[in-house]
């Protein structure tokens, strides 16, 4: 905007930056340190952010001595399955609302809008209901269910969004060369559209992975747990164990943390088209 | 259009049905009939007494909801929270967007930095949060004890400051959405603007009231929208933070009260009918949202 800095003031700016963004931080930070504390310290009233003694026993005990990566597993077995139902299904219907005017379309493209308005509970009490009467509590075919609800109307918007940028005429010049509609679909509009499918998949993936008020309610044997529930388990009323809360968070957030910066791009993008402007 | 044209356009899309089909099906069985479900349930008496034989018994769950006096008090207390919240987030999210839209060496890294919070899963946050408003070693005392001389804060056995450490922990999470947003539409304004209104003699403070703000409305409003209807229907930190609207249920907003009314209390009419109020109030707000994406879809 200006070419002349004040240096005072590009001081300010930077000070001011710099608070911020060690105090935005800071949790992260905080989470990380007392993962690495030694047990006898977890409670401690040290503000330091490397422990002087620090020590991995935290990690290790997660991992060792603690069910932590049998709710790994249950948790990557459940969003996988939601991914891929959720990629499958939205990539086809975004195409469908996207390029075609069909009876009926305007009315299921305001359900998915809707959707967004409902409030959690509008979804989860019917569907725990009926989960109930089918004897799909605890299981995690129920707590599928209930993700794919939630995670679709938004994955199938986002897609539709997307298509929409993707210009028709090049399904049309396929088409005259003598390309089977489906063929047109799959062979070039669905790969020039896999930015759309990669938000999708994480979408639809995180819906599921960092999920606890709906499998609090579904899942109720331990052993089915998923990693939100385990890890909450840790921090309950009477002990928290912190040291294990806060290595279990450092080992299921720094993934996910890393994968949204890489994404974040396509991501933003994609919430600005296909969210935001329709 | 008559029956016939429309049969022929059926016949004729039948492809986009084809594509279709599946989504709608799974759409039906998991969105659409719960949706039903959850009308014909709030008209019911179904309760945990009530489960294998309830009946239907009119408006009551209604007119219980609008009876109890719980309902506004809650019903206000969420408006604050929205409220409080999203003017949080849109003006810390603007004051940075502005700030980091300037030629700065290291930008890239407070940015990255900055969109931090959004990348934590809600529930860590939550959690972590919580942790750190712990009385004697959470790090907001110990921050208030070292640094400013001040005493401990109980911060989560009362009911104005756990709501005040739920409402920070959902301004942290919540801002660098609105930064990434007003980023983008900020880079989208023609420097062209910029030039003349200097050649104008505009001061910078005009230059961001005239010409600033005003382009980034169009980007802004359907991103507080959307903000709005997500913060109040965020359930994970209001219900994490205060642990199901500790202390003696005076944190709760709107949805956790809900899920509590359903999932605790197992008032599975009443939560429902309550549900359903609360859904209009979003609709009523958000249809103004519809109408927007709706008319840009015309323009395609």
């Amino acid at each position: 905007m200006q070419k002349k800095q004040n240096p005072l003031k590009l001081g300010l700016i930077y000070l001011f930056l710099t608070i911020f963004t060690l105090a935005t931080i800071y949790p992260i930070l905080r989470v990380i340190s007392i993962s690495l504390r030694p047990g006898d310290r977890l409670l401690s009233t040290s503000l330091a952010l490397i422990p002087p003694d620090w020590t991995l026993n935290s990690y290790r005990q997660l991992l060792f001595d603690s069910p932590f990566l049998r709710w790994l597993l249950n948790s990557s077995l459940i969003a996988l399955v939601v991914t891929i139902t959720g990629v499958a299904l939205a990539s086809t219907a975004g195409y469908s609302f996207s390029r075609f005017r069909f009876p009926g379309r305007s009315f299921w493209l305001g359900t998915v809008l809707t959707t967004q308005m409902f409030p959690a509970t509008m979804l989860l009490l019917p569907l725990y209901v009926m989960l109930a009467k089918l004897r799909l509590i605890n299981t995690y075919l129920g707590l599928i269910v209930a993700y794919s609800a939630t995670a679709l109307p938004f994955c199938i918007w986002q897609m539709k969004g997307y298509y929409d940028t993707i210009p028709p005429s090049l399904e049309e010049a396929a088409r005259i060369d003598g390309c089977s509609r489906f063929r047109s679909f799959y062979r070039i509009v669905l790969p020039l559209a896999s930015p759309a499918l990669v938000i999708t998949a994480l979408f639809s993936f995180m819906s599921a992975w960092a999920e606890y008020m709906v499998a609090a309610q579904i899942l109720q044997s331990p052993n089915l747990f998923t990693l939100p529930l385990g890890l909450k388990q840790f921090q309950s009323n009477m002990t928290t164990q912190w040291g294990l809360y806060a290595a279990g968070s450092v080992v299921v957030g720094i993934p996910i943390i890393i994968l949204f910066l890489i994404l974040s791009r396509w991501l933003i993008s994609g919430l600005t088209l296909g969210g935001v402007k329709g | 259009m008559n029956f016939a044209t429309g049969f022929q356009r059926i016949r004729r899309e039948k492809f986009a049905y084809y594509l279709i089909a599946p989504a709608l099906l799974v759409m039906f069985c998991v969105v659409f009939y719960p949706f039903v479900y959850n009308i014909l349930l709030s008209f019911s008496n179904m309760s945990m007494t009530h489960f294998r034989h309830w009946k239907l018994i009119g408006l009551r769950q209604y007119i219980k909801v609008f009876s109890e006096g719980i309902f506004y008090s809650v019903f206000f207390k969420t408006a604050l929270w929205t409220v409080v919240n999203v003017f949080f987030h849109v003006v810390i999210g603007v004051s940075l967007a502005l700030i980091l839209n300037r030629p700065l060496a290291g930008r890239f890294i407070f940015r990255t930095l900055l969109i931090l919070p959004w990348a934590v899963p809600q529930y860590i946050t939550a959690l972590t949060w919580r942790g750190m408003f712990h009385h004697e070693y959470g790090a907001i005392n110990l921050f208030l004890a070292k640094f400013l001389h001040l005493p401990a804060v109980n911060w989560l056995s009362n009911p104005n400051t756990a709501f005040m450490a739920c409402i920070l922990t959902n301004v942290w999470l919540g801002f660098p959405f609105m930064m990434v947003i007003a980023l983008g539409g900020l880079q989208s304004i023609p420097q062209e603007l910029y030039e003349a209104a200097e050649v104008d003699g505009a001061s910078p403070f005009q230059r961001l009231r005239r010409i600033t703000l005003p382009m980034l409305k169009p980007v802004m409003i359907p991103a507080i929208t959307l903000g709005v209807i997500w913060t109040f229907n965020n359930l994970n930190v209001v219900w994490l933070v205060s642990n199901g609207g500790e202390p003696s249920d005076k944190t709760h907003i709107l949805v956790s009260y809900v899920y509590k009314a359903a999932f605790n209390l197992y008032r599975y009419g009443y939560a429902a009918a309550l549900s359903m109020v609360i859904f209009f109030i979003l609709l009523l707000f958000g249809i103004n949202f519809i109408k927007r994406t709706k008319a840009t879809e015309g323009i395609y």
